[in-house]
């Protein structure tokens, strides 16, 4: 009698201490979000919602609005996506349901390792290999800094996010799952797609969702070789920017106290962007779910 | 009737190959930058590398040797203590989530973690920076290695949950048969089957913040001097890495390639290592 | 236990203020580093004390020297009265080195490029748009210029060097001051913007028909092609260390700079100096510290450094390809680092 209050005791412990640190996570947002909202606080008073639409980054004339970024960051991570999902999963699938061999082991360090590369060597590889290579290859295309070769080199750097944790969901789905698909006769495709994909498919999305919020935030890289110019344009062989570059750009030396500001309303625009976008991800995703998992 | 069973199976064969061969091709395709990244990093470092490089301190443009031990030291103190910040968080937290977290608080906690992912790891710094700089009028590692850990937060959340989530629950409900209390059930059957998954997304975190520059230049600062103290600025191998890449100077180019092959040589010897000694679960 | 261990960590930190007197910290401009990890290194060899500069930017530099996190500060753009005043109002600029900015260009079959600043202007204002442009061609007999497109590449980073090189632009092209002006960071008519001088000449070396500009420094340990600029006498100068210096001495004989210079402002501007020889483009980057000095022995400390790095120091600055302050200066910028309230 004793034992078991004391058991449940320990349960109910357990339960408030991982919940305490789960809680710890919208609570920093929280703090973020304030800050954020207490320093861009003379931006958003002065230019109100016309900074969401306007075309004009002026730090000279104190003019700032943030269209052409939220535009760069959108198509930049989306290109990245549709070149990593894919790339990433098919990886993924490799390493764990069709190569047996010991290079799979490598191939897998490898892709981690891609994690390691500070983003600053991965823009100098990318003005210099990535950059020349594409502009070689792909008719159409003058120079290597524009939107397309910033969409690229983000795909690489979530590659090993998305390619890993796939490995890792797909490697977690019990065997007798796919025992039992194999023993009925089924093809390796009609094995991964009944027995291993839906079991899956949950950890693949949150892969896939922590790679895009790597493509959305990432700096470094991309400012490197998007040719950093604000403006619109429906070619993907033209220079354009994302809000996080130019925030890293303009941040150590924005002089006017209003460029400041306006920077770190770029900051809370992506935050918000990132709460869109993730949320149009899980509606998609609640909805596959619902086909591959009806209860 | 006849004709019918063998087109199918024909398809069927068809969509066997086609799903070889894509998979296939996405795993070499894959390879190729990969390839190309560390290849370039390893010709463009390997010639810097030697032992001073491991342990002296960096030196001006004009002297010769020098290295930058101190920041090789820093990375690792950084890093420790961003998963001093950051692992708690993430593990609890991801245990959380796949044990009791279904339903809307879950949701929410599940949301602020991805919304967390995509803040600019530089507008982190500025976060880390108003907090703990700002206010203590100082540079201190504490300051960097705080935003690294909250960098670090979101992958560790995120993998903890999927893997413990894709623990059989027969285990767990055996381990509950037996009498043990939830809590050491989750603690050391569940979670110590899903860690070979959960390391790989530490690992992978882990990889991820030894390699960022940008939150830490304005909050652990860097130092060319030898400081082990966490409340004083700290050098890291990024902040050092990115001084010598935007500096004019050929020597401290080669010095910025050989700290950023270090950088990868260093997670790859981590890595192997944890590998080695933890044993892989296979479930039947 | 996070909060536990940050609560240790944080009192210690807060005790041992003391015990760092002896330690300096500044912050700020990139484009001096090299020569201040040089200073740094041989003062702390020399007398122990030791000093930590981070090039973390000129405007983070400023404003961690406002916000009193650092001992000093370090910038490429002289301070607007807005910042003096934000930072305590008693701010010192003290000039260090000098440099200057260079035009480099990457187009095959042409190698002693010319341009005189209307070119210039033109080309970064994306009105000349291809290299066989004849106002281009006008400036450069016996070049062959090819059809090819002109690619601009400029800083996207704010940077001293945009700063340096768009306010000689604004000097020199009424345009230029009209459509874009004068800062570290301007909204850019034409090009593409690449992060750094790496950035920069990164863009310059893989796209033939490019032009960017750069540090000098960086252009000559990096084999850059330049142009030779037109300067305010006429000639076509070449960008070098000694024409640098040429400019310096060219602008201290202009009356303005001289009253300047003895009322003990050094915010001095070096663009389009007179003199035959001046480089047109040329700009120097200061130490900023507050005239009174609150903690008694770091401000001992600091008036020690300074004066080291004005007289002795000097003579390590062009190894690493700086120029100089003209002997003219120093001299008064050190009685006015002895003026500074301990």
């Amino acid at each position: 009698m004793w034992g078991r209050i004391e058991m449940k005791k320990g349960d109910a412990w357990f339960k408030a201490v991982t919940f305490g640190f789960a809680l710890s996570i919208p609570f920093l947002l929280l703090i973020l979000i304030l800050i954020l909202l207490i320093q861009s606080w003379s931006s958003i008073s002065h230019f109100g919602f016309g900074f969401i639409f306007g075309n004009v980054w002026d730090p000279l004339a104190d003019k700032f609005s943030a269209l052409p970024f939220i535009y760069g960051t959108l198509v930049s991570s989306l290109i990245a996506l549709a070149i990593a999902v894919p790339l990433g999963m098919g990886c993924a699938i490799y390493l764990s349901e069709i190569s047996h061999s010991k290079v799979k082991e490598y191939i897998a360090v490898m892709v981690e390792l891609l994690a390691a590369i500070p983003s600053v060597v991965y823009g100098l590889w990318g003005i210099f290999v990535l950059g020349p290579w594409l502009t070689r290859v792909i008719p159409g295309m003058k120079y290597g800094s524009c939107l397309l070769t910033g969409g690229v080199i983000l795909a690489i750097m979530i590659l090993p996010t998305i390619t890993a944790i796939s490995r890792e969901v797909f490697q977690a789905v019990p065997n007798s799952l796919r025992e039992s698909a194999l023993a009925l006769g089924a093809t390796r495709w009609e094995t991964f797609r009944l027995a291993v994909f839906g079991p899956a498919l949950s950890g693949i999305v949150g892969a896939i969702i922590l790679g895009l919020g790597r493509a959305l935030g990432e700096t470094m890289a991309v400012t490197m070789v998007i040719g950093n110019r604000p403006e619109i344009s429906a070619s993907l062989f033209e220079p354009s920017y994302t809000l996080a570059s130019v925030i890293a750009n303009e941040f150590a030396e924005a002089t006017s106290s209003l460029n400041l500001s306006a920077l770190i309303e770029l900051a809370l625009i992506l935050l918000v962007l990132t709460i869109i976008v993730n949320g149009i991800a899980r509606l998609l995703v609640w909805k596959t779910t619902l086909k591959y998992n009806p209860n | 009737m006849e004709n019918n069973t063998e087109i199918q199976s024909k398809l069927r064969k068809i969509k066997e190959r086609f799903f070889l061969a894509a998979v296939v091709l996405c795993a070499l395709i894959a390879v190729v930058p990969l390839f190309s990244v560390i290849g370039y990093v390893f010709i463009k470092g390997i010639s810097a590398v030697n032992l001073d490089f491991f342990t002296k301190l960096p030196v001006p443009v004009g002297d010769i040797g020098g290295g930058m031990g101190n920041a090789i030291v820093g990375t690792f103190i950084l890093s420790g203590i961003a998963c001093l910040v950051g692992l708690p968080v993430g593990i609890f937290g991801g245990i959380w989530l796949a044990q009791f977290g279904k339903g809307k608080r879950g949701f929410f906690i599940r949301y602020s973690a991805d919304v967390l992912s995509s803040i600019p790891t530089i507008v982190i710094g500025i976060f880390a920076y108003v907090l703990l700089v700002a206010t203590l009028k100082h540079f201190s590692a504490v300051a960097g290695g705080f935003a690294l850990g909250i960098i670090m937060i979101p992958t560790v959340t995120r993998t903890t949950e999927e893997m413990v989530k894709m623990v059989p629950r027969n285990l767990y409900e055996a381990g509950l048969a037996l009498g043990i209390p939830e809590w050491k059930v989750t603690l050391h059957i569940v979670f110590r089957t899903a860690w070979n998954g959960i390391f790989t997304g530490v690992m992978l975190s882990v990889a991820r913040i030894m390699g960022e520059t940008a939150p830490l230049i304005f909050t652990a600062f860097n130092t060319p001097y030898w400081s082990l103290r966490v409340d004083q600025p700290m050098a890291s191998m990024t902040v050092t890495i990115y001084n010598y890449a935007i500096s004019p100077f050929a020597e401290w180019h080669a010095q910025a390639w050989a700290g950023s092959l270090t950088l990868v040589f260093i997670v790859l010897s981590i890595t192997l290592l944890v590998r080695k000694f933890s044993k892989r679960v296979v479930y039947t | 236990m996070i909060k536990k261990f940050l609560a240790v960590l944080i009192s210690t930190a807060l005790l041992s203020g003391a015990a760092f007197a002896a330690t300096l910290n500044g912050a700020g401009a990139t484009f001096p580093y090299p020569i201040y990890v040089k200073w740094n290194s041989i003062y702390s060899n020399k007398t122990g004390v030791q000093v930590n500069y981070q090039g973390i930017g000129s405007g983070g530099g400023i404003r961690q020297f406002s916000s009193g996190v650092v001992d000093f500060g370090g910038s490429d753009a002289p301070l607007t009265e807005a910042q003096i005043d934000a930072a305590g109002g008693d701010v010192l600029h003290i000039p260090t080195v000098m440099g200057a900015v260079v035009v480099s260009y990457n187009l095959q079959g042409v190698s002693g490029l010319k341009l005189d600043s209307d070119v210039l202007a033109g080309i970064f204002l994306g009105k000349i748009k291809n290299w066989n442009d004849p106002a281009v061609a006008a400036l450069n007999p016996g070049e062959n210029f090819p059809d090819k497109a002109i690619l601009v590449a400029h800083r996207s980073d704010g940077s001293g060097t945009t700063s340096i090189f768009t306010d000689y632009l604004a000097k020199v092209s009424l345009k230029w001051a009209s459509q874009v002006g004068a800062g570290t960071a301007v909204s850019w008519p034409a090009g593409v913007g690449g992060k750094g001088n790496a950035g920069v000449a990164g863009q310059i070396k893989v796209n033939d028909g490019a032009i960017g500009y750069v540090e000098l420094s960086y252009a000559m340990t990096n084999n850059l092609s330049v142009a030779a600029l037109k300067n305010k006498a006429g000639r076509y100068i070449v960008p070098t260390l000694d024409s640098t210096s040429a400019a310096a001495d060219g602008a201290m004989a202009s009356s303005k700079i001289k009253k300047m210079i003895s009322s003990g402002d050094f915010r001095l501007n070096l663009n389009n100096a007179p003199g035959v020889d001046s480089y047109p483009i040329v700009g120097m980057t200061w130490i900023l510290v507050h005239k009174n000095q609150k903690d008694a022995e770091k401000g001992r400390a600091l008036v020690d450094y300074l004066k080291w790095i004005l007289s002795d120091g000097q003579q390590y600055v062009s190894e690493l390809l700086y120029a100089p302050l003209p002997s003219s200066v120093r001299s008064k910028v050190l009685n006015a680092v002895n003026g500074i309230k301990i």
